[in-house]
């Protein structure tokens, strides 16, 4: 009894919030467009009478566009999550392996880009990429390059943001899992004859597996649907499905379209969410 | 004088302002169990990694059968080294964790196996190949470590307090395996240990340190009957340390200002007097029954107090009693200042 006591506002919360939401968006993406506020008619009419259309998951499945888009998200998210462990993991083991003292503060720096906000961070990244940004006035300056190089509104400028904005959700898994790891693990292996290279291929990696999963997908899965750093810093053509969820929902009003968008996002990302339960 | 397996000549090693090896000389003869005894902070766990490599030394030089192997790193010696909290790979099985060490070497897979069931026979756990390290019990573990280390068949094999982490009763039992192994491998056994009933009844050597320095190095029974001072006097067990000037005592050996005397040295009769150099007169102040034997702590009339165990059989004095004690010249062994 006193246990659904504590747990009934979070079983609320995840109803009202969660739950609902989700029900009326599948609602949506049944319905079909229509002049008014809001611009579409549910899939039931009076008496649960069938008006719906299934025209837009149809549109979904043949419309390269987009299946593009889908494609185009999975693969951003995904070197995203790749980037953020390749660089993540380093610095997590660092932080883990630094003296007891010397632990917090790095933790905390790796949380410093949270203590400014995020459209600011971003518009930062704008102020260095630009072609008069402060990166191409540097190597002007050093007489590196003739003129201005293209930095701003490409896949690079836009994964670059990616890694920026996602790396401290990948390094906070990373550490958890590497500083529970017994460092006289790596010591016995290294004395049962393993090079530094070994040791971390056999014993290292396998007992820090739980963290990488962890981490890739805490990292995919919300990355999949961003639609601001592409936006702010990505090429006009980089349409990942975020952006194109939001053009259909705020440019085209096409209410049903976008909520069809945004339900087959959550079921691709069913499969990685299932990965992650299973994971930990 | 049969040749040296390890030799260690001026080993230094310090932490910050802390030093935890102060210019160290040890020899390691082949095939010998020994011991290395001390208290935290003796130096002895950071003697036994720098051995296994797995720390460098400030200063001094390793040599094993002659080469110098003070800058090699641990997977490159051949030596190799139990860890006290057994340090197994919980993601491999038993089998596996064994056979670790076999596949860097990159021994053939048919005979990994054969050496991998081998071992296994040899610390009785033969049907444990396929169990993860969470699956066995703690003296399983113990054993597993051992043979992991074992089958790589190393000539010097370490071992960071093996037996610290057993229950008591399997204490003494694995200690005999420990030397019945050492006995069938023929590989020379370092142990590092805080516990001295364990390090005389194990080893062949016993060298005791504190602060980073050897204060003796011999058999156990020497070591143990002619403590040279009074530090490894009393780390060793209950000795009695006393002062010439205190006692009259009568030395086989004159001349040192103390001298340790054992309790079971000791012989205690219940109300009689002093007499002569090598005795004194006391009161019972505390008894301390230890099965075959009982120890009491005897205040002396002129101050002090000495520790008398009186075997079973022998009259026992009542608590607040009279005794009189009295001594061999040959028992008082000199301690250096």
């Amino acid at each position: 009894m006193r246990r659904v006591l504590v747990l009934l506002p979070a079983w609320a919360w995840l109803l009202a919030f969660v739950a609902a939401p989700a029900v009326i968006l599948l609602g949506i993406a049944f319905g079909t467009g229509a002049e008014g506020v809001p611009p579409f008619r549910w899939p039931f009419g009076p008496g649960l009478a069938w008006q719906g259309s299934f025209g837009n998951l149809a549109t979904l499945i043949q419309d390269e566009f987009y299946r593009d888009s889908l494609w185009r998200a999975a693969l951003l998210a995904g070197s995203t999550a790749v980037l953020t462990l390749l660089l993540g993991f380093p610095m997590a083991f660092a932080i883990a392996r630094a003296r007891r003292g010397w632990r917090v503060p790095l933790l905390a720096l790796v949380l410093l880009p949270f203590w400014t906000g995020f459209l600011l961070r971003m518009g930062a990244f704008i102020g260095l990429l630009r072609d008069q940004g402060l990166v191409n006035a540097a190597l002007l300056g050093l007489g590196l390059i003739e003129e201005p190089l293209t930095l701003l509104y490409t896949e690079g400028a836009m994964l670059a943001g990616m890694v920026h904005a996602y790396l401290p959700f990948a390094v906070l898994p990373l550490y958890a899992t590497l500083s529970r790891l017994d460092p006289v693990l790596e010591q016995a292996a290294a004395d049962l004859g393993a090079t530094p290279a070994t040791v971390f291929w056999t014993v290292t990696l396998p007992l820090a597996l739980p963290g990488v999963v962890a981490a890739s997908l805490l990292v995919f899965i919300p990355a999949a649907g961003e639609f601001v750093i592409p936006e702010l810093l990505g090429p006009s053509d980089a349409l990942p499905v975020g952006r194109v969820l939001w053009q259909e929902f705020f440019s085209n009003r096409d209410w049903p379209m976008a909520a069809a968008l945004a339900v087959a996002l959550l079921a691709l990302l069913i499969v990685p969410i299932r990965l992650f339960q299973r994971a930990s | 004088m049969p040749p040296l397996l390890l030799e260690a000549r001026g080993l230094r090693r310090s932490y910050g302002a802390a030093v935890a090896l102060e210019a160290l000389d040890l020899a390691i003869l082949p095939g010998e169990f020994f011991a290395l005894l001390g208290g935290s902070g003796s130096g002895k766990s950071t003697l036994l990694r720098l051995i296994a490599g797995l720390e460098a030394p400030d200063g001094g030089t390793l040599l094993l059968e002659g080469r110098d192997i003070t800058r090699d790193p641990p997977w490159a010696r051949p030596v190799h080294m139990m860890f006290q909290s057994y340090a197994l790979f919980p993601h491999m099985s038993v089998a596996e964790n064994i056979g670790y060490g076999l596949r860097r070497a990159g021994v053939a897979k048919a005979e990994q196996a054969r050496r991998v069931a081998e071992v296994l026979a040899l610390v009785k756990l033969e049907g444990f190949a396929a169990r993860r390290p969470h699956q066995i019990s703690g003296g399983q573990k113990q054993r597993v470590a051992l043979a992991r280390s074992l089958v790589m068949r190393p000539k010097l094999l370490l071992l960071d307090e093996p037996l610290a982490a057993l229950d008591a009763g399997l204490r003494e039992q694995t200690g005999f395996e420990l030397r019945a192994l050492q006995r069938a491998t023929g590989a020379a056994f370092v142990m590092v240990t805080h516990d001295q009933g364990e390090a005389l009844a194990l080893a062949d050597r016993v060298a005791v340190l504190e602060g980073g320095r050897l204060m003796q190095v011999g058999s156990p029974e020497a070591v143990y009957a002619r403590p040279s001072s009074a530090f490894v006097a009393r780390f060793l067990g209950a000795a009695n340390i006393v002062e010439a000037a205190c006692l009259s005592l009568a030395a086989a050996e004159p001349g040192a200002a103390a001298y340790a005397l054992r309790p079971e040295r000791i012989r205690l009769t219940p109300g009689g007097e002093a007499i002569g150099a090598n005795a004194a007169i006391g009161q019972v102040r505390e008894a301390a029954f230890r099965g075959d034997a009982t120890l009491f702590v005897v205040a002396l009339d002129g101050g002090g107090e000495l520790r008398v165990m009186v075997p079973a059989d022998d009259p026992m004095p009542a608590m607040g009693e009279r005794v009189a004690l009295a001594w061999d010249p040959d028992d008082l062994v000199p301690l250096a200042a």
